[in-house]
């Protein structure tokens, strides 16, 4: 029995519920959420270093043993995810603070925050397929009501898109499940995996890999199902903005490494060809949507779908350092991307708008954000020693071993195409004097705006700390991909050694 | 007093004042039979919610909410908290979490008693229920009214 397994999911649906109870009083939510979101941050970190030293744990809920009972299981892939979760979520509570506003709040964010959080960390740390889908549903419902928050025109537009596609990808999801199970008879994906081994009908199990493929492929917003990201990102709250940056696509992005690591690893020829495709078109197709765009949290909606391709990328590349830059991949995104959402919001803050062409003379009047706002940049871009220069690192020289030219040509270009769009937002919003037309416009000030630069400032910090220190976060993310590579470390973690 | 939802009938509005008593009598009856045979916390929940709808709809809004007592988004919040508490007790058995704990009792006039975890889990569902349908039916009388 492995407490802290169940930990990072109790927390925050314990926080939420009280959070729920102390709707009247705006305070004391605030306060609760921040020590919430804290507790969860501890007990990922407490799971993380579990995991790493004892190997994948697994909790049987209600003691109820596996393949029969819903399994809660941790690897390294699935803690560094909910330790990542944690940071953000943290964050997002810090920022909060500052950012959100009563009336916003009045509409249940505390609540919804700690669901959104507990939805994507049981979809992190589930080790039953069906429970992931319902995992998945939770995290839905969360974000279709933090998307809405405040029930602005442009929102509902969005979100109507959002709902729209979440709904199809859901429902592919479902049959998918179902086709599988019809297959296998089980539902635990350890399980699964193991039935799978000695099944004698490739061509089923591959028409269920790409079902499960199109419908992870819509929530990781990748290439051709990513339009309803760019669409609905801009809209709500800038800290819900962030938050959704960091972890909605990621978790599709972890259900398509757990699904196409452990389970449908028969035909991989034809079915991690096709991710490579994918991948590449949507590296492609994220940065050049970028280049057109001149607002900034559109910008960086686009760039999340880009840098989604490269952590497909390496998933495709299916070789152990791939797996490796994959994982270091989404460990920097996360915290690159939570953090360029957060400095667009202070911005808003500080000017009123997002337009790039509204802004301006930032630099000169708070030198402190352009610099706050350069690190995560520069590391999107790939500059080093910044963490985004060895997350590339890792996944061209995996693609230059696999001997995959193209790919790693395209990935090069992505690269210079998101400096490109980083230099863009540079020069319009922090180098070029903002034109006089919109320089007196009524903003918040800086008042309270100290919480807002330690967050970001934290958050940068991470950033340059994942690049100093990439020697212990590559040796994580390589036992990562070493589990992720042997499933039959998982299937035997959770069904015992047979 | 909205004219909308208030049907001038006598006869229900006669019933509706006995009937709410019975209903929650029999939603709890559900609720306590739940574990091994039919019922339990959802459908407990349905019949107590639909009991207070009844009660609104035979008379108005403001009497049921005064039946209701506390708000319905507490009852909710409430509810997800006993569902949440009731999986922490088998931690401290070293079982998994929501490992199903169970407490004989025998008590001099109701015999032999049988109370656990899954009970505490029923009643935040019961609560959940309730207070989800009932946020629900109030929102949209309210913005009827």
């Amino acid at each position: 029995m492995r407490l802290e397994v169940a930990l990072p999911v109790i927390i925050p649906l314990f926080f939420g519920a009280l959070t729920l109870i102390l709707w009247r009083w705006r305070l004391a939510q605030r306060i609760t959420t921040v020590i919430g979101t804290g507790l969860m941050l501890l007990s990922a970190l407490w799971l993380l270093s579990a995991t790493w030293q004892d190997g994948i744990l697994v909790m049987h809920m209600g003691n109820w043993h596996a393949p029969f009972g819903i399994v809660l299981v941790s690897d390294l892939l699935g803690a560094i995810m909910v330790v990542l979760a944690g940071i953000s979520g943290f964050a997002t509570a810090v920022y909060s603070l500052t950012a959100m506003t009563k009336r916003h709040e009045a509409f249940g964010y505390y609540p919804l925050l700690h669901l959104l959080l507990a939805g994507v960390n049981g979809a992190f740390l589930t080790g039953d397929i069906f429970n992931l889908y319902v995992w998945f549903e939770v995290m839905l419902v969360a974000s279709f009501a933090l998307l809405i928050l405040g029930g602005e025109r442009a929102q509902m537009e969005g979100a109507i898109k959002y709902v729209t596609l979440n709904l199809v990808s859901s429902a592919l999801f479902l049959s998918a499940i179902g086709l599988l199970y019809g297959l296998t008879g089980t539902l635990n994906m350890a399980d699964i995996a193991d039935k799978l081994s000695y099944a004698d009908n490739p061509g089923i199990i591959t028409v269920i890999a790409m079902l499960f493929l199109v419908s992870f492929g819509i929530k990781a917003g990748a290439f051709p199902f990513f339009f309803w990201l760019p669409a609905s990102y801009h809209t709500p709250q800038v800290a819900v903005s962030a938050l959704f940056a960091a972890l909605l696509t990621k978790v599709g992005v972890y259900a398509l490494f757990r699904v196409f690591t452990l389970i449908f690893t028969q035909d991989v020829d034809y079915t991690h060809e096709i991710l490579l495709w994918v991948a590449a078109a949507t590296m492609l197709t994220g940065v050049l949507g970028a280049a057109a765009q001149f607002e900034f949290r559109r910008i960086l909606s686009f760039h999340i779908i880009s840098q989604i391709g490269y952590m497909i990328m390496g998933l495709a590349l299916f070789t152990p350092l791939a797996i490796v830059g994959g994982v270091f991949y989404i460990m920097h995104h996360i915290i690159v991307k939570a953090n360029l959402f957060l400095v667009s919001g202070l911005v808003y803050r500080l000017k009123g708008t997002y337009e790039l062409k509204e802004l301006g003379g930032m630099y000169r009047s708070h030198p402190m954000l352009a610099i706050l706002f350069l690190i995560p940049a520069l590391s999107l871009a790939g500059i080093p020693p910044l963490s985004g220069f060895f997350a590339k690192f890792i996944l061209i020289r995996a693609g230059v071993e696999a001997e995959a030219w193209w790919i790693v040509g395209v990935a090069l270009l992505v690269g210079l195409l998101t400096l490109y769009s980083m230099i863009k937002i540079w020069a319009e919003v922090f180098w070029k004097a903002q034109p006089e037309e919109y320089a007196n416009r009524p903003v918040h000030g800086s008042a309270g705006s100290g919480v807002l630069y330690l967050t970001i400032g934290g958050m940068a910090a991470l950033t340059v700390f994942i690049g100093l220190g990439a020697e212990p976060i590559y040796q994580i993310a390589d036992a990562a991909a070493h589990q992720l590579l042997n499933p039959s470390l998982y299937i035997d973690a959770v069904l015992g050694e047979r | 007093m909205s004219p909308q939802f208030t049907l001038q009938s006598l006869i229900l509005r006669t019933t509706a004042h006995f009937l709410l008593p019975l209903l929650l009598v029999f939603s709890v009856f559900l609720l306590l039979r739940g574990h091994d045979e039919p019922g339990g916390g959802f459908i407990a929940g349905l019949v107590a919610a639909s009991a207070v709808a009844l009660y609104m709809f035979a008379l108005d809004i403001h009497s049921a909410k005064r039946v209701l007592r506390f708000e319905p988004r507490d009852l909710l919040g409430w509810g997800l908290l006993f569902g949440v508490i009731s999986g922490v007790p088998a931690v401290f058995m070293g079982q998994p979490f929501f490992t199903s704990q169970w407490l004989e009792l025998t008590l001099p006039v109701l015999g032999e008693l049988k109370v656990g975890t899954p009970l505490l889990f029923d009643i935040g569902v019961y609560l959940v229920v309730i207070g989800g349908v009932l946020l629900i039916l109030l929102s949209l009388a309210e913005a009827e009214d």
